[in-house]
C-alpha cells in the first residue's frame, strides 16, 4: 500500500487498476471526477456502467490482462 | 461529565435488539432465564449433546438461541443485563452451539483442493469460488420480476445483517498483522463511511428501509426471519468472534464482497423497475461502486496477505468463503421458492 503523500496505482490481474492517495481524475476538458472513497477501482475491461469505476463487470465479460508486465527492481515502500 | 452522567448506561431505545419471541425448548428457557434477572440467579442450560449432522441452519430453536448469544458481544438485548455477555454458563452454551454449527458447515461446505501460497494465487482461487457459484439468485428475481411486496421482504431478511453491517468482520481486526490488517482497516473504514455517520452503509441501509415503509430499528424483524436468515449472520459472528478462525472471517468477508457489485446493481435495477427512486437505491447503488472496491483488496491484500503471513490458514480461508456462499445459496433457494409457490419468505408473526 502507498506511503501517505504519495499516489499508488495497483493493477489488479484479469481487473480494475485500484487507485489509492491523492490523485485528481479529470475529464479530458480538465473537470474533476468526484471521487467518493479514499481507494478508488479504475474500470479497463471497458465494460462497466459507473465509468470511470469499475463495478464488477469485468468478472463477466471475459476480459483477461496479459502476465507479461515488464517490472523495475525497486519496490514501493509499504 | 459528572460520575452521576457516567453511572448512567442505559442507551438509547431501539439500540438494542428486542427480546425474540422463543422458537423451542432450548430458546425458551434461554431467552426466559436472561430476563429473569442477572447472572448470579440462574445459569444456562448445556447442549452439548447437540447433533451437528442434523440440519441445524434450518433449526429454528438452535439458531435463534445462538444469535441472541451473540447479540450479547454487539449491542445486548432488551431487559437483559449486559453482564451475561461473560458469565460462563452463557459462554459455553454459545461454544456449544458454535462448536455444533462449525462443524455442520465443515460436513457440507465444499472446498477446492488447490495450492496458493502467494496473495496473487489467493485471490485467484477465491475469484474461481465465487464465480462458479452458479446458485439461485434473489438479486436477479428482484432485478426482473420481484414484487413491491417480495421486494420488501428480501428488505426484511437483508436487515438483520445490514443494520449492524460490517460488525462481525471488524472483529477479525486486532486478530491480524501487518498487509492483512491494514487492507481490513481499508476496507472496515469504508463501510463505515469513514468515519461520516450518513455515509456508514448500516445508516444508508436504514435510509433504504425508510424508503420502502419498512421499520429501521435495529433487530425489528428478528421474529420474522428464518433460520437460515439468522444462520447467515451466526455464521459471520461466530467466525469473527473465535480468533482461531481469523482465516474464515477473512475468506467469509472477500466472498461476501465477491458477490456484491454486481448483485446490487440488480437490485437498484430492481428498485427503479417498481418506480423506486433514489432513497432507496441509495444503499445499492453506493455497493456497486464499494464492493468493486473491496474485493480486489479483500482477495488479495486480506486474505492473500494472511495466507501469505500464515500459509496453514489457507483452509480456514477457503472455508469461510465457502460457507458464505452456501448459506446464501441456501437462504436464496429458500425465499425464492416461497415466491414461486405465492407464497411469503417470512414467519408468521402474531401481531
Amino acid at each position: 500500500m502507498s506511503a501517505r503523500d504519495g499516489v499508488e496505482m495497483t493493477l489488479c490481474p484479469d481487473g480494475p487498476i485500484l487507485v489509492r492517495g491523492a490523485a485528481h481524475i479529470v475529464t479530458s476538458d480538465g473537470r474533476t471526477v468526484a471521487r467518493n472513497r479514499p481507494t478508488v477501482a479504475l474500470c479497463r475491461c471497458g465494460g462497466s456502467a459507473i465509468k470511470p469505476f469499475c463495478d464488477g463487470t469485468h468478472k463477466v465479460n471475459g476480459f483477461t490482462t496479459s502476465d507479461g508486465i515488464e517490472v523495475s527492481d525497486t519496490t514501493v515502500d509499504d | 461529565m459528572s460520575s452521576a452522567t457516567l453511572s448512567i448506561q442505559r442507551p438509547a431505545a431501539g439500540s438494542r435488539l428486542p427480546l425474540p419471541a422463543a422458537r423451542g425448548p432450548l430458546s425458551e428457557q434461554v431467552l426466559g432465564t436472561l430476563a429473569a434477572g442477572g447472572p448470579g440467579t440462574a445459569v444456562l442450560p448445556s447442549a452439548a449433546g447437540i447433533d451437528p449432522t442434523s440440519d441445524l441452519v434450518a433449526d429454528e430453536d438452535v439458531q435463534l438461541t445462538l444469535f441472541c448469544l451473540q447479540e450479547l458481544h454487539y449491542r445486548g438485548l432488551e431487559d437483559v443485563d449486559d453482564a451475561w455477555e461473560w458469565d460462563v454458563s452463557a459462554i459455553a452454551l454459545r461454544r456449544d452451539l458454535e462448536d455444533a454449527f462449525e462443524a455442520h458447515l465443515r460436513g457440507r461446505v465444499t472446498v477446492p483442493d488447490v495450492v496458493a501460497t502467494t496473495a496473487d494465487d489467493v485471490a485467484r482461487v477465491l475469484f474461481g469460488m465465487t464465480a462458479s457459484s452458479g446458485g439461485p439468485s434473489l438479486a436477479r428475481f428482484v432485478a426482473r420480476k420481484a414484487s413491491l411486496a417480495q421486494l420488501r421482504e428480501v428488505l426484511v431478511h437483508k436487515s438483520v445483517y445490514q443494520l449492524k453491517e460490517a460488525d462481525p468482520h471488524t472483529w477479525a481486526i486486532p486478530r491480524l498483522t501487518g498487509r492483512a490488517k491494514a487492507a481490513a482497516v481499508e476496507i472496515q473504514a469504508d463501510e463505515y463511511g469513514g468515519g461520516h455517520l450518513a455515509s456508514m452503509h448500516s445508516e444508508l441501509f436504514r435510509r433504504t428501509l425508510r424508503a420502502l415503509d419498512l421499520d429501521d430499528h435495529y433487530g425489528a424483524y428478528v421474529d420474522a426471519v428464518p433460520a437460515v436468515t439468522l444462520a447467515t449472520s451466526t455464521f459471520m459472528s461466530l467466525a469473527g468472534l473465535n480468533r482461531r478462525l481469523r482465516g474464515a472471517i477473512t475468506g467469509h468477508l472477500a466472498a461476501f464482497e465477491m458477490t456484491s457489485s454486481i448483485p446490487s446493481r440488480q437490485y437498484a435495477d430492481g428498485m427503479r423497475r417498481l418506480g423506486l427512486g433514489e432513497d432507496a437505491t441509495g444503499y445499492f447503488d453506493e455497493h456497486v461502486e464499494a464492493d468493486a472496491v473491496h474485493e480486489q483488496i479483500a482477495g488479495r491484500d486480506l486474505a492473500g496477505g494472511l495466507v501469505e503471513a500464515e500459509p496453514h490458514l489457507l483452509g480456514d480461508v477457503l472455508f469461510g468463503a465457502g460457507a458464505c456462499l452456501l448459506l446464501d445459496d441456501l437462504a436464496a433457494a429458500r425465499h425464492l421458492a416461497a415466491f414461486d409457490a405465492g407464497t411469503s419468505s417470512l414467519r408468521e408473526v402474531a401481531a
